[in-house]
């Protein structure tokens, strides 16, 4: 079949292997690309609606519950937020205690979604489920890995899902010293597993797709750490030049908007979308990567401006790597300066205030207001995976044309564009504030 | 039952009771695989069948009309259905917009009444099918989820508690939060997650709803005792019972 008359229909209803639910909708006629879009069917679920009304202690168990997977993140981001309207200044313990619990999440994250989401496609098989008969070492070493970052962020947190420890103004509870130790050593236990994890993505990156569309790439940042829990908003263009902007000025970033193309709302900063997540981290922060990092970034082969976006899945190995050392290395100063008995900070005034940390799957923002009896008047909050939405329908609008040219198949094309909505790591069931779409 | 087939669905939900199943680790969730087949887990599988199937577990709320007809046909080709996590069970963290009227327009302004919004209230997935048993929890406790699935293999009825959490704080020698010039809801929620939350320094919201006969009034005179204002003691065990209260919409 010659490719100018090709016809092409993909409907992807509910893509699988994401958390949450997408649809990808193709229409190619004689050639002539009708119809390419990404959707969001997720149902709504109204959380700056429920905030209101309820007391400050309560609103970070309340928006954890956005989503299962990045609930850590979640609790971080409406801690910050509630922080910084309630004038809490936190202590130095508690900053690196939630840094770690932070760098838990990213790990225990990216572990789930680098072995059970993003390597099936690269081995051919549709889920991992397969793989324990073909790959037995394989699987169980993933899900060691992903138990020690469960472990890793129960510490902390209390649990994974939903974390209950993390208050405002600090820990309801603390990790002893023995605690932390026996951590470290778990993590030290874990090293021959992370090695063999670089050595089996390293086999199949060649299996990554070539494609380059570099756009913005958005991502907290500091002069002082490859940042997760803290820092400012940066910008890093195509060419590498960057900009910051303040976390309160959230708004001035993310651009919220709607669009007759698809019914998710979009983002968009400096050109008409930009991306968020491990890819967009690399792009700012590769300089104050951990030299481990660094190295395995050498070793895949990825520099920064990278502009594949199926590469984010290869920056997440190389984040799994950073957090790790980053981790051991807060591990033993906490260890050495012993775990201080603090009582969380109180609240010093009542107002707004924004805060946002990494999740994930990217920058995350929440904001909150308060009246003067600490109860919640209302708030907003913006997720990694709404702001990607308007680049990975970007990404289909280069990515399908080119497939065509190239003669690819149907099938082909559906896997492609599959796998680059699932390189994303989308985090869907987080929709704060998704609208439903009916097909034609 | 023989190797039976279990397949998992999700609706309106954050998916963390889907996530606490990769949390089991390897010893434990390479058992579990030893005697189920997962036929559907669109979170973690590409696979999908229509053939009928042993256990369905289904997470999250009845949020939406447009769910019935999918929940409907989960109901015919199971022959075991499984609500587990508070969203699938009372309607849960999603229920919380139940008593209030505005909530579309609070997030989505003036396109608040665009038709493809629908969003009824929150609901239990039992008022839309028959459920068999339920695992309660935001998240679910995995283990207890574990023994339910356990104990349907070996032709056993679960047995899920339906005393309130504060049995099980006392059972672990934790200092009451009230003790402590704090307030919880224990006395109302059911028991089952063994009481983390006190025991960590944190008041139980109930995230497993309420236990049997909850005493409303009482728990409000508590509340009121510890120094809550009218109006949070009122309101404060809303958070994941919305459903269960006697003020339910
Ligand atoms: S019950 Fe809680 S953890 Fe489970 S899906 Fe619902 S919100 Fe998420
Ligand atoms: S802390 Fe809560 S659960 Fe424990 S005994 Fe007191 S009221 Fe009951
Ligand atoms: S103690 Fe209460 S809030 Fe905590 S897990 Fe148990 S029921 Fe849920």
């Amino acid at each position: 079949m010659s490719t100018a008359t090709q016809d092409v229909k993909i409907s992807v209803h509910h893509l699988t292997r994401v958390e949450g639910h997408g649809n990808i909708v193709v229409d190619v006629r004689k050639g002539k690309v009708e119809k390419c879009e990404w959707h969001v069917p997720e149902a709504p679920r109204f959380f700056e609606a429920m905030i209101r009304g309820r007391h400050y202690t309560e609103v970070g168990r309340i928006t954890s519950r956005i989503c299962g997977i990045c609930s850590v993140g979640h609790t971080l981001a409406s801690l910050k937020a509630t922080e910084a309207a309630l004038g809490i200044q936190i202590s130095e313990q508690t900053f690196k205690l939630r840094e770690l619990l932070k760098h838990a999440e990213n790990f225990d994250s990216h572990i789930l979604h680098v072995y059970f989401l993003a390597a099936p496609d690269l081995l051919g098989v549709p889920s991992v489920f397969p793989l324990v008969a073909t790959h037995g070492p394989v699987v169980a070493r993933a899900l060691r890995l992903k138990r020690l970052g469960h472990e890793w962020g129960s510490l902390l947190g209390g649990r994974t899902t939903h974390p209950t420890k993390a208050v405002p103004g600090g820990f309801s509870s603390l990790p002893t010293r023995k605690e932390l130790s026996e951590l470290k050593a778990k993590m030290l236990a874990a090293i021959p597993d992370l090695e063999e994890t670089l050595k089996t993505v390293a086999a199949l990156a060649p299996k990554f797709p070539a494609f380059d569309r570099p756009t913005e790439y958005i991502a907290l940042a500091s002069d002082k750490a490859y940042a997760v829990y803290d820092g400012d908003i940066q910008s890093c263009m195509p060419d590498g030049k960057k900009q910051r902007y303040k976390v309160a000025d959230y708004r001035k970033v993310t651009n919220e908007f709607m669009t007759p193309l698809s019914t998710a709302k979009y983002c968009k900063n400096k050109l008409d979308s930009y991306a968020a997540g491990a890819l967009a981290r690399f792009n700012n922060n590769y300089d104050l990567l951990h030299p481990e990092a660094k190295k395995v970034a050498q070793a895949l082969g990825m520099k920064p401006v990278c502009g594949n976006p199926y590469l984010n899945t290869a920056a997440q190995v190389i984040e799994i790597v950073h957090t790790f050392h980053d981790s051991l290395r807060i591990v033993d100063e906490l260890i050495a300066s012993g775990i201080k008995d603090e009582q969380p900070v109180k609240p010093t005034k009542y107002a707004t205030g924004a805060g946002a940390v990494e999740v994930p799957r990217g920058i995350l923002f929440h904001e909150y207001s308060y009246d003067k009896d600490g109860m919640c008047t209302g708030g907003d909050c913006i997720i990694p995976t709404n702001q990607n939405h308007a680049n990975i329908q970007k990404d289909f609008d280069k990515l399908l044309p080119e497939m065509l040219a190239g003669g690819k198949s149907e099938k082909q094309i559906e896997l492609a564009m599959e796998m680059l909505v699932r390189a994303y790591d989308p985090c869907i069931s987080c929709s704060t504030h998704y609208l439903d779409v009916k097909f034609v | 039952m023989a190797r039976p087939k279990v397949a998992f669905f999700d609706f309106t939900c954050c998916e963390g009771c889907q996530i606490e199943f990769t949390n089991y680790g390897d010893a434990a969730f390479l058992e579990l695989i030893k005697h189920v087949d997962v036929v559907e887990f669109r979170e973690a599988m590409s696979e999908k069948t229509k053939d009928p199937i042993d256990i369905a577990l289904i997470e999250g709320s009845f949020s939406r009309e447009a769910d019935r007809p999918r929940l409907e046909e989960i109901r015919k080709r199971a022959k075991i259905v499984i609500a587990y996590g508070q969203c699938a069970t009372t309607g849960g963290i999603n229920a919380l917009k139940n008593h209030t009227t505005d909530y579309k327009k609070c997030v989505y302004g003036k396109d608040a009444e665009m038709p493809h919004l629908d969003s009824q209230k929150a609901l239990p997935v039992d008022a839309a099918i028959k459920v068999d048993y339920k695992a309660f929890g935001c998240p679910v406790n995995k283990y207890e989820v574990l023994q339910i699935v356990s104990h349907l293999l070996h032709g056993k009825e679960p047995v899920i508690p339906t005393y309130p959490v504060c049995v099980e704080c006392k059972r672990r020698e934790t200092v009451c939060r009230y003790q402590e010039g704090d307030h919880c809801l224990g006395q109302v929620a059911r028991a089952g997650c063994g009481a983390p939350c006190p025991a960590d320094g944190i008041p139980c919201e109930a995230c497993r709803g309420f236990a049997d006969s909850p005493n409303e009034p009482a728990l409000e005179k508590a509340l009121r005792s510890a120094g809550l204002p009218e109006r949070r003691a009122k309101e404060k065990s809303r958070m994941f019972t919305a459903n269960q209260r006697s003020d339910s919409k």
